[in-house]
């Protein structure tokens, strides 16, 4: 009987453009919408897909450690067809070493044996926590993958990186962050909505886990990127050869 | 004395000329943050002495390097904790590596064994370790402050230029025991064989987007099109989920970050996740047939039109050019 944890954080939604705040210290709260990171969401597609396999893993329980309202998005990915949830509740803007305690002590507590997570998270886009994870709780570890396999007691993962693929097998327990083309993550059912609403969450405040530490990374200021020189259109090909003919790009 | 240590990648015997300038990094570094010594460490089985020699041509103050067997195959853990192990030898206080796929996978490793806070992606190092990054897929610039006595920083080579020849440093082959775990073995590495330049290399990039709409198209108009520039090539996300292209040619918030002088994007519509990838680029030509893309926004060139025409068109005009 073995057991998956699926970290998952709440990051606003990538089609509407972020701004900076007045302060510049954080971004603008005004008309955000907020979605499951989507490389989490693949994670708990990958964690179901998984358990419904039938190869000894019974249970999917995800942990999103964030707002009180974060709890849409957790019912959200619950309606996947996760079992349970846990919500470490704050309003604090964490780092990635300070999420890594909050969710070793959280691994630790419940034995897990399986931690499927995004290889970043598409707002602060560190990619560092599952890396940390499998250190702090001496794990195995495959980043970036794009394919799993488990057969019993060990786990063959394809990881992308430069030049092509890789191929790791791992003995459990391990950490597998997910990359984009692991799988498509499904849709919500109107009955899986219905039954995410029954589903268990324990509610527990962040100031009940301990030693999580100080925040050591912090944003000073945030800023929009200079823009690029307007550029301008070229009616045919020979225009564009003479351009970069200009711009001494071919000879 | 505090150092900086800093990780070059290396290969059978060579440096990737993608990841040398975080090279250039530490060396801005050693001068914006004041450190007296820099030292680089290459990590490897077979030829990892040669490319030892190679990295201490960069003036950098000395040059370490592990060649064990246990370290031919890449594995993250015993990279990290040879890493940090030296890193702990040396009294350094900042460490740093490329954003490759190794340096991104083992680096936050060492943050998490040496407790210390990491910058991912950092573009540019300002005083008081305080360090510009991207996020939000580039949407927004963050200036971050880094805490505590050792900070990590893993680098976006793009955003640094190639190291400069200058003093020799010396060399030295260290013997910390790079320990193998039975529970994580390395299987196989695909690589495609490729003779044209590497994506984080090249001069010239072509792009191929969803527009292609085949392996064989993708092919028939882009490799062409690569040739007679000299390029390497890149797809989009949708180019590569699809299949016309490998993963690794992605280009992109989650692929690879380029800034080439000549990037040309054919059939690509310009999400925000495609510009994180690319925008740095000198010279931008975009082509394609909806006038309304939003990848126009950024183009210095835009040339609005059928693909499956103009890139034909576009072959025969340089080989006409070359002549
Ligand atoms: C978390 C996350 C990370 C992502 N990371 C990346 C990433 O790293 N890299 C990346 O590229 N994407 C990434 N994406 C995906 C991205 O959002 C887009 O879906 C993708 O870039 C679209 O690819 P495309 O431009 O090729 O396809 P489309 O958006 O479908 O664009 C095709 C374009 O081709 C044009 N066209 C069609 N036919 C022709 C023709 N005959 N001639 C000329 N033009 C034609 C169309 O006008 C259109 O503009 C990511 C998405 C998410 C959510």
């Amino acid at each position: 009987m073995k057991k998956i944890f699926v970290p998952l954080k709440r990051v606003p939604d990538w089609q509407l453009k972020v701004k900076p705040s007045a302060d510049g210290l954080t971004i603008d709260q005004t008309n955000l919408k907020w979605i499951i990171n989507t490389f989490d969401e693949i994670a708990v597609e990958e964690a179901i897909r998984i358990r419904d396999k039938g190869v000894g893993f019974t249970e999917v329980v995800l942990c999103m450690i964030g707002p009180k309202e974060g709890s849409e998005q957790l019912r959200s990915a619950l309606a996947m067809g996760a079992d349970r949830a846990i919500h470490i509740i704050t309003d604090e803007d964490i780092d990635s070493s300070q999420a890594t305690k909050i969710l070793a002590h959280i691994v630790k507590r419940d034995n897990y044996d399986l931690v499927i997570i995004g290889k970043q998270a598409i707002d602060s886009d560190s990619g560092q926590t599952a890396q940390r994870l499998s250190v702090r709780l001496a794990y195995q570890q495959a980043s970036f993958a794009s394919k799993i396999d488990v057969d019993g007691e060990s786990l063959t993962v394809v990881r992308e990186v430069d030049g092509g693929l890789e191929t790791l097998k791992l003995k459990l327990p391990a950490v597998v962050s997910t990359d984009l083309r692991l799988n498509e993550p499904r849709l919500r059912s109107l009955p899986g909505i219905v039954a995410a609403k029954k589903k268990p969450v324990e509610e527990i405040p962040m100031s009940d886990i301990p030693d999580v530490g100080s925040k050591k990374v912090k944003v000073r200021k945030l800023s929009v990127p200079p823009s690029r020189p307007a550029g301008q259109k070229v009616s045919s090909v020979s225009e564009l050869i003479s351009k970069l003919k200009e711009e001494k790009l071919i000879g | 004395m505090s150092s900086i240590l800093v990780y070059i990648e290396s290969l059978g015997g060579q440096l990737p000329k993608s990841s040398l300038p975080v090279i250039s990094a530490a060396l801005k570094a050693k001068s914006v943050l004041s450190i007296n010594t820099v030292i680089g460490v290459l990590i490897g089985g077979q030829g990892t002495d040669e490319a030892a020699k190679l990295a201490s041509e960069y003036g950098l103050d000395k040059i370490l390097f592990i060649k064990s067997e246990n370290a031919e195959n890449y594995m993250a853990a015993s990279y990290a904790s040879v890493f940090a192990q030296i890193a702990k030898d040396n009294n350094s206080t900042l460490l740093m590596g490329p954003a490759s796929s190794k340096g991104r996978d083992f680096l936050p490793r060492v943050s998490e064994i040496l407790d210390a806070p990491q910058a991912s992606d950092v573009i540019e190092i300002l005083a008081g370790y305080t360090f510009k990054r991207p996020m939000y897929a580039g949407n927004l610039i963050a200036e971050v402050e880094l805490e505590g006595d050792i900070k990590v920083l893993t680098v976006r080579t793009s955003a640094f230029p190639q190291p400069e020849k200058l003093s020799v440093s010396e060399v030295t082959e260290i013997n910390i025991p790079v320990l193998k775990d039975e529970n994580s073995v390395f299987v196989s590495y695909d690589t495609v064989k490729n003779e044209r330049p590497e994506l984080g290399e090249a001069d010239i990039i072509v792009s191929g987007g969803r527009a292609l709409k085949s392996k064989e198209n993708f092919e028939s108009v882009m490799y062409p099109l690569a040739d007679v520039l000299g390029a390497a090539i890149g797809a989009s996300r949708a180019a590569v989920d699809s299949g016309y292209a490998p993963n690794d040619w992605q280009v992109g918030q989650t692929g690879k970050i380029v800034a080439p002088k000549l990037y040309i994007a054919v059939g690509i519509s310009g999400a925000v996740q495609h510009l994180a990838g690319m925008k740095d680029s000198k010279v931008i030509v975009v082509i394609n047939k909806d006038p309304e893309a939003p990848i126009f926004e950024i183009a210095s060139y835009g040339l609005v039109g059928d693909l499956f025409t103009v890139v034909p068109e576009l072959i025969e005009a340089l080989k006409a050019a070359k002549l």
